[in-house]
């Protein structure tokens, strides 16, 4: 019962939902001011993320015809339970969750649930536009996973464990840096940021794959996404910065690393144009196969 | 109006989500929306987003002069957006052919018609400024449920 409990906490509250939510749109503001100052604009007021959220919430849900309406309904529902689920197992300094034999493996099953809640989303709903977007991040999945796979494993071949506290409290060394630049890399991808937007071109396929999504249910796939930018900023924290013995401390230091991530990539997405899809598969399998290949060597090395 | 509705209400004025529709325009009034995004005029600062599908907009940015081929097209991408939503006419072509009137390739009717209009923008072509005004003043008729369409929808609900 105890460990029930726990597990609903750290769903609905801390890590999860009540607190994760905020902090997505949070990021989500930061981003597109960062953009927009960038650019010399002025950009989005605070609340933005906030609001596009509430409004969203309170339109019509339009159906298209010939569409099966439990999948379409379900879908992002799936998308924001596994994301969250996910949060949840990351040993964030508070989280009241047992760290378990062999959860990073359910923490990387969970993280791919939501790719495939997007590339489902897109063949449900019988757009051709949708179907060109889960297309496109159905194989971009096969190209991103690689460096991101990899770098999670280097790790629990480093700490000798597949426990997400072992890899926490991994012994900081050269493995570190090297794992962490080959998820550094394919970080802009999993965030489908702009190099790597091939997904979610809206100026090519209009939008991605949840173009024929309206209403709450597109508002849940926002928050998937904002919850997904949590997830991956505090997975690098925990697992490629040091920890120290205060966990209040280490609080601080792990959103002040997901913060400057965020920044670096946001940087990069303003900087850069869209690659084709061709390109962007070569970048992976080229740099990242080749980041992954030192990587793992560096771990079997000593 | 309780607490929830009354922040989704203020949400559907901080967020509008605009959708352009050229329903036969000479392009001179779409090209003074892009200034709208642009750094001059930035209107993300009201929480203004440009979307491609009109699943996804709140306002309908319709512009031109009505040709006999875009009547289904406007009645179609409208039924395609989710309640509430307004429509703002831009410049003076729906409003009158404007230099366009009496063509035979022409719907010599004002855009009204056809679909409700919440706000028209007057010009030819309108200043990005005044766009941006009308996008803003369909905002607060979103917040306030005054827009053509929710009004028609609380009517039929009393009826």
């Amino acid at each position: 019962m105890n460990a029930v409990w726990s597990y609903l906490i750290a769903f609905a509250v801390w890590p999860g939902l009540l607190f994760a939510a905020p902090l997505g749109w949070l990021e989500l503001w930061f981003m597109r001011k960062l953009v927009a100052r960038l650019q010399g604009r002025r950009g989005p007021p605070f609340f933005q993320p906030f609001f596009d959220f509430m409004k969203l919430l309170g339109k019509e849900t339009v159906i298209p015809r010939g569409v099966n309406r439990g999948i379409f309904l379900a879908l992002p529902l799936v998308s924001v339970g596994a994301v969250t689920a996910a949060l949840a197992i990351v040993p964030l300094p508070g989280n009241p969750v047992p760290s378990l034999p062999g959860d990073v493996v359910l923490l990387l099953y969970l993280m791919e649930v939501p790719v495939l809640c997007e590339v489902l989303a897109g063949y449900v709903s019988r757009s051709i536009y949708g179907q060109v977007a889960a297309m496109r991040e159905a194989l971009l999945s096969l190209a991103y996973n690689l460096p991101f796979l990899v770098a999670i494993i280097a790790m629990a071949q480093e700490a000798g464990s597949f426990q997400m506290s072992a890899l926490q409290a991994a012994p900081y060394g050269v493995v570190h840096l090297l794992a962490g630049a080959t998820f550094l890399l394919a970080l802009p991808a999993r965030m489908k940021l702009n190099p790597f937007s091939i997904a979610n071109a809206e100026h090519e396929i209009v939008a991605d794959s949840h173009i024929e999504y309206s209403g709450p249910p597109l508002a849940l796939f926002k928050l998937s996404h904002a919850v997904e930018l949590v997830l991956l900023t505090e997975l690098f924290a925990v697992v490629f910065i040091p920890a120290t013995p205060w966990p209040l401390l280490n609080l601080l230091v792990y959103l002040a690393a997901g913060v400057a991530v965020l920044g670096g990539v946001t940087l990069l997405a303003t900087a850069t144009a869209r690659l084709r899809l061709a390109q962007a598969f070569r970048f992976y399998w080229v740099w990242g196969g080749i980041a992954s290949a030192v990587t793992m060597a560096a771990t079997l090395v000593r | 109006m309780n607490l929830i509705e009354r922040v989704v209400a203020i949400s559907r004025r901080r967020s509008p989500w605009i959708c352009r529709l050229n329903a036969g325009s000479c392009n001179g009034c779409d090209i003074e929306i892009t200034p709208l995004l642009s750094p001059r005029y930035d209107a993300e600062q009201l929480g203004v987003e440009l979307h491609g599908t009109p699943k996804h907009a709140d306002i309908v940015l319709i512009s031109g002069t009505l040709t006999l081929r875009s009547r289904e097209a406007i009645l179609d991408i409208y039924a395609q957006v989710p309640n509430p939503k307004a429509v703002v006419a831009l410049g003076s072509c729906p409003a009158s052919g404007n230099v366009f009137a009496g063509s035979p390739l022409v719907l010599s009717e004002s855009l009204d018609s056809v679909v409700p209009v919440d706000v028209w923008v007057p010009g030819c072509p309108p200043r990005p400024q005044a766009i941006l005004d009308g996008i803003a003043r369909a905002a607060k008729l979103l917040e306030d449920g005054a827009t053509k369409s929710q009004l028609q929808n609380w009517l039929g609900r009393l009826s």
